[in-house]
């Protein structure tokens, strides 16, 4: 089948403008400002099914739909923060297909009435914020971005904005104090952004990925991209593989792919041929989904069926682990990672994070007793649910189900 | 010299992307470009942004603290910043990072005795299929090398030497 | 008024209006919910998750919007989590548990995350005693920690963040009080976060360090012992101290102050002041005071207090008793007859004043106050009166601050004009250079030092401004004397009174003129009918003077030279000062801290403080003294109670009429509730159970028939070739006498400065920092030049108070 969002690996050189338009860019755009309502190209984005893909899967037209019409001007965000361990999808849309995400971005910003965009990139993606700033400057002389677009009324401008190496930025909130020059600490929601956002306007923040589905939806029609994937999950998504398979990478499948086909198929198995002992489908934030029967891996990957695994789909990061990692490194892995990342806003993620990180490492090093994992579990689920944003909820995954669903391993490395 | 008067271009450009009203925004590109020559933010520079921004010295530096590629102590001209998130370390990450230490005779966090590389341990790049990776940081910005081996990184740290000289 | 909302929380019915918070809202009805990060007086935010309650929201109908019905109540859906009490606003019907299980489990989880970073240090503490975290540790905390005291974190216990305020690393819980109150409130965004996760620390960068006026209320809303001053640290313990009301006497806001002492060894047991506090007043200060008011009271207890009569003998000051030194002043002025004159100043009580002014009036002699500033009869006139208040000026008032730089002169009247601002109100800054009030201005005015009259005269015909100030509802005028004197800024005053007055904003609540004097009870003295008189020195020479609270010879060298050739100078001050040294006869008055007596200040409330610490010495209060020396003369006024002297001055001052001692000290509910046995809520700002004072009526109020006396502007100085403009100007922290003594100040109140622009310097080919002499009027002095490219080019701003005696604009030349 065709790539829809990896479309650079049908079609050579798609990053070049001129190959872009002669394969359909930017009509999408130019139909939707000159010949359809604001509203109207909502409605098709709300219909086509698409959600979220960067993790919370929430359905795009329906957030579109929420922007504050009382309250000017309004701003899009495009999210190309990609910090979630396991996750290198965007990277890959905007160093490759980058006119079609921009147009994604351009079809976003008419849909609200926003005549300022906003891409906000992790600092890490410094080349890409240089390569996309080429790349909007070529949309600009072409006619497809500033003022009087398409002799309408409609103008719009996309900027790029480097972070500059703050995983919490990734949450829609704490990027937003990020722009405006603040440090990347969430803020208390609600209001949420379509009603108080950057610069306390109506801003709607979507996803690279989310984006990058738009220009075709709006080309193919809603019906089109809802005969893919399944009936909770429309579409296409693009599945990063990483961990122990042989053949890692970016894999855009329709939703609904089973966990075989990705690691098997694509992914051309486990490497050394070991056992999938474990799936993070979410990256680090991800619960640890228990392979301990062979059918668990027939699951198909859509959000519903995954939840029926006791985890989330998320931003579809799927990390495998086999049978040689034990869960009491790879805890002390995560919990380190969201030690560090932890803004320190708000006392659970930050004390919790701090103090599970003491846990973890006791635990990791053999210097713990069971008693200590138990405190583990406990501390961790202390956190849940008391948390300012997701991050310190996050942090508590992978412990929380890596002591109940894997005890075996801790058991193994405490003291008696 | 202020950033204004040095890099005058960039500067117009930075402070063009946001509304006048908001250029605070502009606090951390303007960050990147003082870092850009030393490696590091000095404090004459954060007081600099501070005049340009029409916000405290005290905002700025709450900025360089918060963010950790930003820099306010000067460190190897090089900071290569190896990934050992979970993702890189199921494929070998941890390990790469042991023998370029033993490999340069330093430890994570320090710098190179000719002050060319420091090196450091840093979360996820969103390279996860690539590992080995690491980023460098330095006057050219932040490049990427992915699917690394400790004798390809040798020879881009002779490489780095060498320019640096 | 607002729309009220019901709700119940914990089972209780509570009604509070539409927008409240459900912490807030608890804490009217009664009900404590822990809160660490939640400030009433902040905006907020969410952070400290000690607030946890569980919310449930009544089920209404999708397609009606009505309620669901459940057994005949509305069906209740509580939320799977636990919320923040502190940003959840109430809604109708909503139900609130504080007190359940969940909500229990979820605030002992918060407190024991806390602790694990908190130092087990409250023995050696300063905040032990008075701490949030220690008296919410002990009702919601879990009564044991799991956390190993050997993985705790360790940080600088002593970290300076200025000279003023330290940190302590360890015991910051990241609340960010501090750096709220200082970006939303105080304006001066000098501290923030540095870092992030368990690194979160507190910094300043700014120069001096933790650069703001404000500073110390940090270290009152400080829920733990993290921030302190330099000022208590390790001082003493809060329940050892004593807590008395008092009122400032820095300047002319009255903020409202307790005054904690105690009985302590190293003072060789005698009851001092270990530390100033806020004392909540809604009206006048909120719960805020500025740094000057909370580390300036030092003068009170120094080493050159007066402690004794002298008189002089043989060219020498002797010790004497009360009834000779008292009948020797008496004597002298009785014989002087109209050559008797009083200089009197604002550091006294209304008490003192009025005993002084009649002491004038009986004795044929002339009361002046000692000031700067003049067109105070005004204020009597058209002030501000009954019911005026900032806390309630919004939109559709306009605040007009001319000729003043509020910061430096009167800080919470910066701070609440700055927050009415915020609340809409048309804030117009007038003034020859740039002052920090402009940032929140609706408009500013810019002039040319002379030119303030004009300024004021064309407001009202001035295009846009004009037009909304001439539409607003309320308007009041602050006036200064940035760069003027006594005949400038009473012309200033004139033209302001007239300005309101013609547009109908006086006789009203949130309308008139209120003078921004230079000390606390100039606005009393103004209502005794004390005038200002612009050449003292002629006024002395060959006088009897009889000066009280005033130090005039170390403020003027020509002052001095007048009270030399004078016949006769008696002086009654709480220290020894210039002015004492040539007296004949020394009187000790007694300190604030040591008596009691009533304050009006500059919003014309008439507020009371009350005795603090023993007596010094000998020392008697002001008007008693007063009293004494008139009873030699025989005149007969009131000397023994505080009261009937204020009884008294109420039967014959107007302004004051219908006022009595006792409804000084009534109170009434305020919102944030603050003190109690729950600090946590407001901090440990004080409670006001002893009064919040009345305020005067003015002529215009009481429906008297008002004439503007027209001031004649005096002619413009014009420089000469080689010369400047000097103009002076107020800094917070001068050398006065009562600032000087406080030791810990003395970094911020540095030399003395002339203050150029960088082209006027260049052109002197002078530069930052460097020392110049200064010639104006006879003076000659050394300053150290200060740059800035804020005022005009040409002019000298010149700090009062700081060792160049100016009085009014000069020519002066820069060498």
């Amino acid at each position: 089948m065709a790539h829809i969002l990896l479309r650079h690996r049908d079609i050579p050189d798609i990053h070049k403008l001129e190959v872009y338009k002669k394969n359909g860019g930017f009509a999408a755009f130019q139909n939707a400002v000159t010949r359809m309502k604001p509203n109207e190209v909502t409605e098709v984005v709300k219909n086509s099914g698409l959600r979220g893909r960067g993790g919370a899967g929430f359905p795009t037209g329906m957030k579109w739909s929420f922007i504050d019409n009382k309250n000017w001007p309004h701003y899009v965000v495009a999210n190309a923060d990609e910090s979630e361990p396991g996750t290198f999808k965007d990277r890959e849309i905007m160093e490759s297909n980058p006119f079609q995400f921009l147009e994604g971005v351009a079809i976003a910003s008419y849909a609200v009435g926003a005549n300022a965009a906003y891409v906000y990139l992790r600092g890490e993606f410094w080349q890409i914020a240089a390569f996309l700033d080429e790349k909007i400057a070529e949309m600009e002389a072409a006619g497809y971005l500033g003022k009087n677009l398409f002799g309408t009324d409609y103008s719009l401008k996309i900027y790029t904005h480097l972070g500059a190496g703050a995983y919490i930025c990734g949450e829609e909130t704490a990027m937003l104090e990020s722009i405006e020059g603040k440090r990347g600490q969430p803020r208390v929601r609600p209001p949420f952004p379509p009603s108080y956002g950057l610069y306390g306007k109506p801003t709607i923040v979507n996803n690279v990925e989310t984006l990058t589905n738009v220009p075709l939806i709006l080309a193919n029609g809603a019906e089109w991209y809802k005969s893919m994937g399944t009936a909770d999950s429309a579409g296409v998504k693009i599945f990063s593989l990483s961990g122990r398979v042989r053949k890692p990478g970016n894999y855009e499948l329709p939703f609904g792919t089973t966990f075989r086909e990705l690691i098997y198929t694509y992914g051309g198995g486990v490497q050394d041929s070991r056992k999938v002992k474990a799936i993070m489908p979410a990256g680090a934030s991800s619960s640890l989904i228990l392979v301990d029967d062979e059918k668990v891996l027939d699951t198909p990957m859509d959000y519903a069926s995954v939840r029926t695994l006791g985890a989330d789909l998320g931003s579809a990061s799927v990390i495998v682990i086999d049978d040689t990692v034990s869960m009491d490194w790879l805890i002390n892995k995560t919990v380190h990672f969201f030690r560090h990342e932890s803004c320190g806003k708000c006392t659970p993620c930050r004390e919790g994070t701090y103090w599970m990180s003491h846990l973890t490492e006791r635990i990791h090093e053999g210097r713990a007793t069971r008693a200590d994992v138990d405190l583990l579990l406990n501390v961790a689920k202390q956190m849940q649910g008391k948390c300012l944003c997701a991050l310190g909820e996050f942090s508590t995954m992978a412990v929380v189900t890596g002591i109940e669903r894997f005890r075996q391993d801790f058991d193994k490395v405490v003291k008696a | 010299m202020s950033l204004a008067e040095k890099y005058p271009k960039e500067v117009k450009q930075i402070l063009a992307k946001y509304p006048p009203e908001h250029k605070r925004s502009a606090v951390m590109p303007l960050l990147y470009l003082a870092q850009r020559e030393e490696g590091y933010i000095t404090k004459a520079a954060m007081q600099d942004i501070a005049r340009m921004l029409d916000i405290s010295e005290t905002d700025v530096a709450s900025i360089v603290g918060f963010y950790t590629l930003y820099h306010d102590k000067k460190e190897g001209k090089y900071r290569m910043q190896v990934c050992t998130d979970l993702p890189c370390a199921l494929r070998g990450a941890d390990e790469f990072l042991d023998n370029l230490c033993a490999n340069l005779g330093i430890k994570v966090g320090e710098t190179t005795p000719d002050g060319v590389i420091t090196l450091e341990a840093v979360m996820c790049l969103a390279a996860c299929d690539k590992a080995p990776v690491f980023q460098t940081q330095g006057p050219d910005g932040i490049k990427y090398h992915e699917n690394m081996t400790v004798d390809k990184t040798m020879e881009l740290i002779e490489a780095l030497r060498k320019s640096s000289a | 008024m607002a729309k009220q909302v019901t709700l119940t929380i914990d089972g209780k019915q509570v009604t509070v209006p539409e927008g409240t918070l459900v912490a807030d809202a608890a804490k009217m009805a009664g009900i404590d919910i822990p809160v660490f990060c939640h400030h009433p007086k902040l905006e907020p935010v969410g952070m400290c998750r000690m607030c946890l309650v569980e919310i449930g929201r009544p089920v209404r109908d999708r397609a009606t919007g009505q309620f669901v019905m459940e057994n005949g109540a509305p069906k209740i859906q509580f939320m799977p989590k636990l919320e923040t009490a502190c940003t959840n606003k109430v809604e109708e019907g909503m139900v609130v548990l504080t007190r359940s299980q969940k909500a229990v489990e979820g605030q002992k989880g918060t407190i024991e995350f806390l602790l694990t970073s908190h130092p087990l240090d409250c023995p050696i503490c300063d905040k032990g005693g008075e701490c949030p975290l220690q008296n919410l540790t002990v009702a919601y905390g879990p009564g044991k920690s799991r956390f190993l005291y050997d993985e705790k974190m360790h940080l600088d216990k002593q970290v300076p963040l200025g000279e003023l305020i330290w940190l302590d690393r360890e015991r910051c819980i990241q609340c960010a009080r501090c750096i709220r109150f200082q970006n939303e409130i105080a304006g001066d965004p000098v501290i923030g976060f540095d870092e992030r996760g368990r690194a979160t620390q507190i910094v300043s960068f700014s120069d001096p360090g933790f650069d703001s006026v404000f500073s110390g209320n940090t270290t009152d809303i400080c829920p733990v012992g993290a921030l302190t001053t330099s000022d208590f640290r390790f001082g003493a313990r809060p329940w050892e101290l004593q807590a008395h009301a008092s009122i400032c006497t820095q300047c002319p806001v009255g903020c409202n102050t307790t005054l904690n002492t105690r009985r302590e060894a190293k003072s060789g047991g005698r009851i001092v002041v270990k530390r100033v506090m806020p004392r909540q007043n809604e009206d006048v200060n909120e719960i805020w005071i500025c740094d000057k008011g909370r580390f300036a009271y030092h003068y009170t207890e120094g080493k050159q207090r007066l402690t004794r009569p002298m008189i002089r003998k043989d060219g020498k000051l002797t010790r004497a008793s009360w009834d000779a030194a008292t009948k020797l002043a008496a004597e002298n002025f009785q014989k002087a007859k109209k050559n008797f004159v009083i200089l009197a100043s604002g550091r006294l009580s209304n008490e003192d004043l009025f005993n002084l002014k009649s002491l004038a009036e009986h004795a044929d002699g002339k009361a002046y106050i000692y000031s700067h500033m003049g067109g105070g009869e005004l204020t009597s006139l058209v002030g501000v009166g009954e019911g005026t208040n900032f806390g309630s000026m919004g939109a559709g008032t306009t605040i007009v601050v001319v000729a003043s730089d509020l910061y430096e002169e009167a800080p919470v009247w910066y701070l609440r004009i700055k927050q009415a601002a915020a609340r809409g109100a048309n804030l117009i800054v007038m003034n020859a250079r740039e002052t920090k009030l402009d940032r929140y201005a609706s408009f500013t005015v810019r002039y040319a030092y002379g030119d303030e009259v004009k300024a004021v005269s064309d407001l009202a015909k001035k295009g846009k401004i004009g037009d909304t100030f001439l539409k607003s509802e309320n308007a009041v005028i602050l006036y200064g004397s940035d760069g003027l004197g006594v005949s400038g800024s009473a012309a200033l005053a004139s033209a302001c009174a007239k300005l309101l007055h013609d547009n109908g904003f006086t006789g009203r609540p949130n309308n008139g003129l209120i003078g921004v004097w230079g000390r606390a009870n100039d606005q009393g003295a103004w209502e005794m009918g004390f005038e200002v008189e612009e050449d003292l020195a002629k006024a002395f020479k060959g006088k009897t003077v009889y000066i009280a609270g005033a130090d005039p010879v170390a403020d003027d060298p020509k002052l001095a030279k007048a009270l030399e050739g004078a016949e006769f100078v008696a002086v009654q001050d709480v220290m020894t000062t210039a002015t004492t040294e040539i007296a004949d006869v020394v009187l000790p008055a007694q300190a604030f801290t040591e008596r009691e007596g009533t304050l009006t200040s500059g919003e014309r409330r008439v507020q009371r403080f009350y005795p603090a610490v023993p007596v010094t010495g000998e020392a008697k209060a002001d008007f008693a003294i007063t009293s004494q020396i008139a009873r030699h003369m025989g005149i007969v006024l009131e000397g023994t109670s505080v009261s009937a002297v204020f009884d008294i001055l109420a039967a014959s001052v107007k302004s004051f009429e219908g006022l009595t001692y006792a409804r000084l000290a009534e109170v009434r509910p305020q919102w944030p509730i603050v003190g109690r046995s729950d600090l946590y809520y407001g901090g440990t700002t004080y409670e006001n159970t002893q009064g919040m004072g009345a305020q005067l009526s003015a002529a215009a109020g009481r429906g008297e028939k008002v004439s503007i006396p027209k001031v004649e502007k005096e002619a413009l100085v014009r420089p000469k070739e080689k010369e400047l403009l000097a103009v002076p100007v107020t800094k917070l922290y001068d050398r006065g006498t009562t600032i000087l003594p406080s030791e810990l100040l003395h970094e911020r109140i540095g030399e003395a400065k002339v203050i150029l622009h960088p082209e006027t310097a260049k052109s002197l080919g002078v530069e930052e920092d460097q020392k110049v002499s200064v010639s104006f009027n006879g003076v000659n002095g050394e300053a150290a030049v200060k740059l800035t490219d804020t005022i005009s080019v040409g002019v000298a701003l010149i700090p009062r108070s700081m060792g160049l005696a100016i009085r009014e604009p000069v020519a002066v030349k820069v060498k």
